[in-house]
């Protein structure tokens, strides 16, 4: 059995030049064939996914940033809005307690007011009812005295007298 | 076993069809892989892109645990090509070998110690002028005197025994599974008991061969990364 075939390049005589020119060329033409067709586009959406993701990355921290932002705003904005309905509650109510003084006073005032009208019309009535009676009584009296006495007196007398009578009576109480 | 090989001689020099053919086949095979795959590529990758991508990212590091990535990053095309060219050459000659007329003409490129020379060759004649270009002339020159001077002649060996490491461990690992391959091959047709006996370990051995071949590949761009950020990179 022959051992040749075990020898480097068995088979063969010599130095096959055009073998290592031929290995030469076709892979340098795969590497360049490849580079251009293959590769190059491979890598090139490789890195356009790359920056993609990079940019999508960089948008979502943006808009996390911005939206942070807008609820810190909204957040002022809302305790803002707190402290002035506070304030308007507060305001309100001092007013509400300014009127409630004012109406109160106005009431008060007009109470006392109409009292003391009612107090005067009553003196006033008081006085005109005594004055009326006061008359009545004297002609009652008259009235009575003539009966009474069933004397020629004149009117004038009797009522002279009567009254200084009356007023005597008045004066005696 | 002992096939010739069907050469031919053009301008003095002679040359191996049946490698010039398989040469020619694997290129076409990656090439149509490759532009296949990378047809309508989409942002959110689907299929063979998926596949494609991934290799890329594999390369990708490959290179990143030898070097930085912003001095590594040109060898990227270099890397994906040797991968998949070594690759598919590996495999090309798993499933048959064609032998017409006592000539052999399908079979791995790879398994020729010429083409794995070559490509050997070519690597390390590339990490020496990256690293001219790197470093400069008299950087690239004082670097073979770097960790004591009087190893400069064993770092000049060095480099020749990277080249032939480089190449015979591929050609080797490729044209022993071939041999193999041939000789479970002849056990399977010599009779019917041979058949049967070949079917277990004629399929454990191309399972083993295509494990292998992904294996040599990946050693292949993994060394060439090695050797080219020894020669492109500062310190390690």
């Amino acid at each position: 059995m022959s051992f040749d075939y075990l020898v480097l390049g068995a088979g063969a005589t010599g130095l096959n030049t055009w073998d290592i020119l031929a290995t030469l060329f076709f892979f340098t033409l795969l590497m360049v064939l490849l580079k251009k067709f293959a590769w190059g586009p491979l890598m090139g959406i490789m890195n356009e996914r790359e920056q993609l993701v990079a940019s999508e990355i960089e948008a979502a921290e943006n808009s996390r940033i911005e939206s942070q932002k807008l609820l810190d705003e909204q957040r002022e904005l809302l305790k803002q809005a707190r402290t002035e309905a506070l304030a308007i509650v507060e305001n309100a109510k001092k007013q509400g307690d300014v009127s409630r003084e004012e109406i109160m006073t106005t009431a008060r005032e007009e109470a006392a007011r109409l009292k003391e009208s009612a107090v005067r019309e009553i003196e006033t009535e008081k006085a005109r009812a005594i004055a009326a009676v006061r008359e009545e009584v004297v002609s009652l009296s008259v009235l009575a005295a003539s009966k009474v006495l069933e004397k020629e007196v004149t009117e004038e007398d009797n009522r002279a007298l009567i009254e200084a009578t009356i007023a005597k009576a008045g004066e005696a109480k | 076993m002992d096939h010739l090989a069907p050469e031919y001689e053009f301008l003095g020099m002679t040359g191996n069809w049946s490698t010039l053919m398989m040469l020619a086949i694997t290129t076409l095979i990656v090439f149509l892989i490759a532009v296949i795959s990378t047809r309508n590529l989409k942002l959110k990758p689907t299929g063979m892109q998926n596949f494609m991508e991934w290799i890329m990212d594999f390369v990708k590091g490959i290179i990143k645990s030898n070097m930085d990535w912003k001095t590594g990053g040109s060898f990227h095309v270099l890397g994906i090509t040797l991968l998949m060219f070594i690759f598919v050459s590996n495999i090309l000659g798993l499933p048959f070998a064609i032998v017409y007329d006592k000539y052999l003409w399908w079979k791995s490129p790879t398994a020729d110690p010429v083409v794995t020379m070559t490509l050997a060759v070519m690597i390390i004649a590339l990490t020496n002028y990256y690293g001219v270009k790197a470093k400069g002339f008299k950087g690239y020159i004082s670097d073979f005197a770097k960790p004591l001077p009087f190893m400069a002649p064993l770092k000049v060996i060095e480099e020749f025994a990277n080249t032939l490491t480089l190449g015979l461990r591929l050609y080797g690992n490729i044209y022993a599974g071939e041999v193999l391959l041939g000789l479970i091959a002849g056990l399977a047709t010599a009779s019917a008991f041979g058949f049967i006996g070949a079917i277990i370990p004629g399929m454990a051995w191309i399972g083993f061969s295509i494990f292998i071949g992904g294996i040599q590949s990946f050693i292949f761009v993994m060394l060439t990364m090695v050797y080219m950020a020894h020669k492109v990179a500062d310190d390690h």
